[in-house]
């Protein structure tokens, strides 16, 4: 990529100074965006679980007109009193709670009263209702007696503690916090012994079909962590093709959970382990085998140890991802409560936002923890590989390479069985009744869930935060890697930019309500739109993305910066004619990996779809909800094959790309 | 080869026929889009915006779904800034609550005098209009009982039986209208003490409680669980399908709730909201709703519906929806605490 065109001096230095100004202006813009989309909406989340409303029945003030002149009833809190009346029966009042003053007041005190004065002496008002019409501050209404048997009393809004005590002390609530770490530590033990098996497999073998293998091990990122639990319930349900081997337990509760999530947790733990494994150094085993260790002390002395950063690392991302997944739990949860599944409850079955965001808070603890730990693991694993290092080459054993294709079959089965089975059911007329094929199943209009309409804005979706998600991702990263100066601004984005990792997604979506579904909050017309779910799965997929870019970016020499400002170029013709050619390989990366994940995710855009924006995930978990579970699977199916032909789309690209714009590597 | 390619022309002419005939009818009337919250079943909603756009082509309906708690929540939780302009199919308890925050439109739709009285709102002109009664039943699913040796129940308390545990599942009330209308049915019939101590009894067997007052007719219909509390609607539907499945009126009677429409406060389209108005509680409409559904606002227009038992509005409850909409919340508070406790798998 030589630079064709030479720039007159006097315009450069002029081009210098917009190039200061440009990528100040950009560092702001990302740094900005990342606050709006992620800091503010979280800090309102926090700020909504102390909200707490609470009748004030001493708030207001009563008087009757009787026997021609106006007499002083007291305060409400007295007729409560008197009376030993229970405010909203005895229950913690919500929002919503309402008291019909006429039920605090008895017929025979009315008696003879022909006009009501009452007043709100709250400092904020609105504490009585009439018809829909709300009390000013110090508002005095004026009822007649038919008037005052609508009047109602609502609950006053403060801030307090209140919500974290009646959550502790609700213990269906409170289990769902030991039930969360059972299933995440459980799966976590299940999962990185067999992902750790695959990899050794697929590394340290001879094993025929590897290709084969490592394709099949990255099935599931392509589908939601629904179709999992419906492929269960075909596999394991009451009328389950392989139920007599669960031996009379239920699939229903945390078997299924485990079960599904060892599924959709599997191709991460493997890919990071993968790495960790394939990084070994040969010369270690060479050493091993000239002071005759056995094999199995090789494996526990050098194998292992090596790994170990990798291995930490998958164990706190499995951990990670399960704790946070609510699709698994929805659909073969049955009556186990976890917490992500708790949020939509609260939120969407009971509107009970001030508690969602209660249990968002708690679920924020152990994903932040798993996060911290799992950064410094990560961090450490790359400090092993030296530059001296020799790659290892397995060798061929018979019996080791068929017993490892044997693990791997199994491993295969297990995760195509379930695939099928989602296939097949989506194409029986009617399971178990009716085993005729039809597509009677793909009729998504005669369902809940927002019919076809669903799938393409799925894909509309997608394709616009693959887009714009590629380039501000790339964009911010390219600052952070090799921008000079700005340090402080660039340090602030490079935290920001790792927070997304630590959310779950659950609490994203609900923080996004909080924040945007405000009238007072200027961006409030976002709320329901495209936009809104584009922006939130850009800001929900973020860290990984940034950390594949910061990746590609820290292979290029800093001396491309130099001698692009030596000779006196804009900053942006080095970036679109050198930076962006060189890295399009990681860019196309980042860009499959948000179209994959915009595909399948639920938790976010659970809270933010609306009736013309309905997507395809949310489709899957609607259907399966109203139980139509056999749509639900064809569903899933359908954003498989979608993810699918990305990725086909992708590998193509990337490869006219490559031979392209990087014949260079070759000569 | 050639039938294909000719058909294919002959679609194509046949669309540019029909998109040119839409740009002549949207040259003629800018189409009016009504966003409409109901809680209506999903497969159906398309087959009532067609019905009533056979009438009315330049009123476009947008649809928004979802169970009845759900609905009504998210009419609450916007009653600053409402988003729906008229709701179509929603439960008479719900509607209730909402004219009570002040969400609703009085409005006296044309043919009022033909409706039942039970099917109106008190007030002249009436906040809300019925449609039809959608009432509970129990889905049998024989198959999977004679597998596991389960007798047909004949009532509601033949549920509570020890031989059904693990065997029902029935509609969570905090999300489904189906579900709130079965526990208020039976406060109501065997009076608050003995009722909760009946819940008691019945949870003992339940093994799910789901979000959707369908799914338990559903899942019985896929012989997921032998036993599904939901309505009789679903239950006729599945019936329909090739389920193998029993509809069972409990003999102690049947809770039921009205499916109502109102217009919403503050619509930008208060004409045509009330022209959807006058066409909801029409002949035409009255005769859509009693496909599916047996009895239904206008009850000298009822004829019988396939699969529907005949004994059904017998046993509908004398249901009182001002006592339902008054104690909705205490109700699914104290439920709540009961149940949702016990969230331990059972087994």
């Amino acid at each position: 990529m030589a630079v064709q065109v030479a720039v007159p001096p006097a315009r450069a230095g002029l081009a210098l100074k917009a190039d200061v100004w440009l990528t100040r202006g950009f560092i702001v813009a990302i740094i900005l965006y990342l606050v709006v989309a992620l800091a503010l909406p979280l800090a309102t989340l926090l700020q909504k679980s102390f909200e707490v409303y609470e009748f004030r029945p001493e708030k207001v003030a009563l008087a009757f007109y009787r026997d021609g002149a106006w007499q002083d009833a007291g305060r409400l809190s007295e007729w409560v009193e008197r009376r030993g009346y229970v405010l909203n029966d005895g229950l913690r009042a919500s929002e919503r709670s309402r008291e019909r003053f006429v039920d605090i007041i008895p017929k025979r005190e009315r008696r003879g009263v022909e006009r009501f004065r009452v007043t709100d002496l709250s400092a904020g008002g609105g504490l009585l209702l009439l018809e829909g019409r709300l009390s000013e501050p110090g508002e005095t209404f004026e009822l007649s007696r038919r008037e005052f048997s609508r009047l109602r009393l609502r609950p006053e809004a403060r801030f307090g503690f209140d919500n974290y005590r009646y959550y502790f002390a609700t213990p269906a609530l409170r289990s769902s916090i030991t039930n969360s770490l059972f299933i995440a530590t459980l799966t976590t033990l299940i999962v990185i012994p067999i992902a750790f098996g695959y990899a050794y497999a697929l590394t340290r073998s001879c094993m025929p079909m590897k290709g084969f293998f490592k394709l099949v091990a990255l099935v599931p990122i392509l589908v939601p962590s629904l179709l999992p639990g419906i492929g269960l319930v075909y596999l394991f349900g009451k009328q389950g093709v392989l139920t007599p081997l669960l031996f009379g337990y239920d699939i229903y509760g945390p078997i299924g959970i485990v079960m599904a999530s060892a599924f959709f947790t599997f191709p991460h733990a493997f890919l990071i382990i993968l790495t960790a494994l394939s990084i070994a150094d040969a010369r270690l085993y060479e050493a091993a085998l000239s002071l005759r260790a056995s094999p199995a002390r090789i494996f526990w002395t050098v194998t292992l140890p090596g790994a170990r950063y990798g291995l930490i690392s998958a164990a706190f991302v499995v951990f990670t991802l399960v704790i946070t997944d609510f699709g698994v739990p929805k659909v073969v949860g049955g009556t186990y409560n976890v917490l992500a599944l708790d949020i939509y409850k609260q939120v969407i079955g009971q509107q009970n936002f001030q508690i969602g965001a209660v249990v968002s808070v708690v679920l924020l603890f152990p994903a932040a923890v798993a996060f911290a730990v799992d950064r410094m693991a990560s961090r450490r694993q790359v400090a092993l590989l030296t530059a001296r290092a020799v790659p290892l080459q397995p060798e061929p054993k018979r019996r080791f390479d068929l017993l490892m294709l044997g693990f791997c079959g199994l491993v295969a089965v297990y995760i195509l069985g379930i695939l099928i089975m989602c296939q097949l059911a989506a194409l029986f007329t009617f399971w178990p009744y009716n085993l005729t094929f039809s597509l009677k199943n793909y009729d998504f209009d005669r369902m809940d869930g927002g019919g076809w309409a669903s799938y393409w804005n799925s894909v509309e979706m997608a394709s616009w935060t693959a887009l714009i998600g590629t380039a501000i991702v790339f964009s911010g990263a390219y600052i952070v890697e090799k921008i000079r100066g700005l340090f402080a601004a660039r340090q602030g984005f490079q935290l920001l930019a790792m927070m997304p990792m630590a959310v779950p997604g659950m609490v994203l979506g609900l923080s996004y309500i909080f924040f945007f579904n405000n009238p007072a909050n200027p961006l409030s017309f976002l709320y329901g739109t495209m936009a809104i779910l584009v922006i939130s799965t850009i800001v929900h997929f973020y860290t990984v993305s940034h950390l594949t870019a910061v990746t590609a970016l820290k292979q290029m020499d800093a001396e491309f910066e130099a001698v692009s400002e030596s000779l006196k170029q804009p900053l942006w013709r080095m970036f679109t004619r050198v930076t962006v050619p060189v890295c399009l390989p990681a860019i196309l990366d980042i860009a499959i990996y948000l179209f994959v994940n915009a595909m399948t995710t639920v938790s976010a855009v659970v809270f933010l779809y609306s009736t013309r924006t309905t997507l395809a995930s949310v489709a899957v978990l609607n259907m399966d909800d109203a139980g139509d579970i056999a749509p639900a699977a064809a569903m899933g199916m359908m954003i498989f094959y979608t993810n699918v032909a990305a990725r086909l789309i992708q590998t193509l690209l990337a490869r006219a790309v490559l031979a392209r714009t990087q014949a260079w590597r070759r000569r | 080869m050639t039938t294909t390619s000719e058909r294919l022309v002959r679609g194509l002419r046949l669309s540019a026929l029909a998109s040119a005939m839409v740009l002549i009818a949207l040259g003629a009337r800018a189409q009016v889009e009504l966003t409409v919250y109901t809680a209506v079943e999903a497969e159906d909603l398309k087959k009532y915006a067609a019905r009533f756009n056979e009438d009315h082509p330049d009123i476009k309906i947008n649809w928004v779904r979802d169970s009845t708690g759900i609905i009504t929540a998210k009419l609450l939780a916007e009653k600053d800034n409402p988003q729906a302009d008229v709701i179509w199919g929603l439960a008479a308890t719900s509607l209730l609550l909402l004219k009570a925050e002040g969400l609703l439109e009085p409005y006296a739709p044309k043919g009022l005098e033909r409706l039942d009285p039970k099917f109106r709102d008190k007030a002249d002109p009436p906040y809300w209009v019925g449609m039809d009664a959608w009432v509970a039943a129990i889905c049998f699913n024989t198959v999977e009982a004679e597998k596991a040796g389960l007798p047909m129940p004949k009532s509601w308390w033949d549920l509570t039986d020890p031989v059904y545990k693990g065997a029902v599942a029935m509609p969570n009330p905090n999300s489904s209208g189906t579900g709130f209308l079965d526990v208020s049915s039976w406060l109501q019939m065997f009076g608050e003490e003995r009722g909760w101590e009946f819940m008691d009894k019945l949870h003992e067997n339940i093994a799910y409680y789901t979000h959707s007052g369908s799914k338990p007719c559903k899942d019985a219909a896929r012989g997921e669980i032998p036993i599904g509390i939901s309505f009789a609607f679903r239950a006729a539907r599945s019936k329909e399908a090739g389920a193998p499945i029993e509809i069972i009126i409990p003999e102690e009677g049947i809770g039921w709730d009205m499916e109502a429409a109102a217009i919403v406060v503050d619509t930008d389209y208060p004409e045509e909201a009330r022209i959807l108005m006058d066409w909801i509680i029409s002949e035409k409409a009255m005769r859509m709703y009693n496909e599916g559904y047996a009895v239904i606002g206008i009850t000298e227009l009822a004829k019988p519906v396939k699969y529907f038992p005949e004994n059904i509005i017998d046993a509908m409850i004398d249901n009182d929806f001002e006592w339902a909409a008054r104690n909705r919340e205490r109700i699914l508070a104290e439920w709540s605490r009961r149940y949702e406790g016990k969230s331990l798998p059972r087994n």
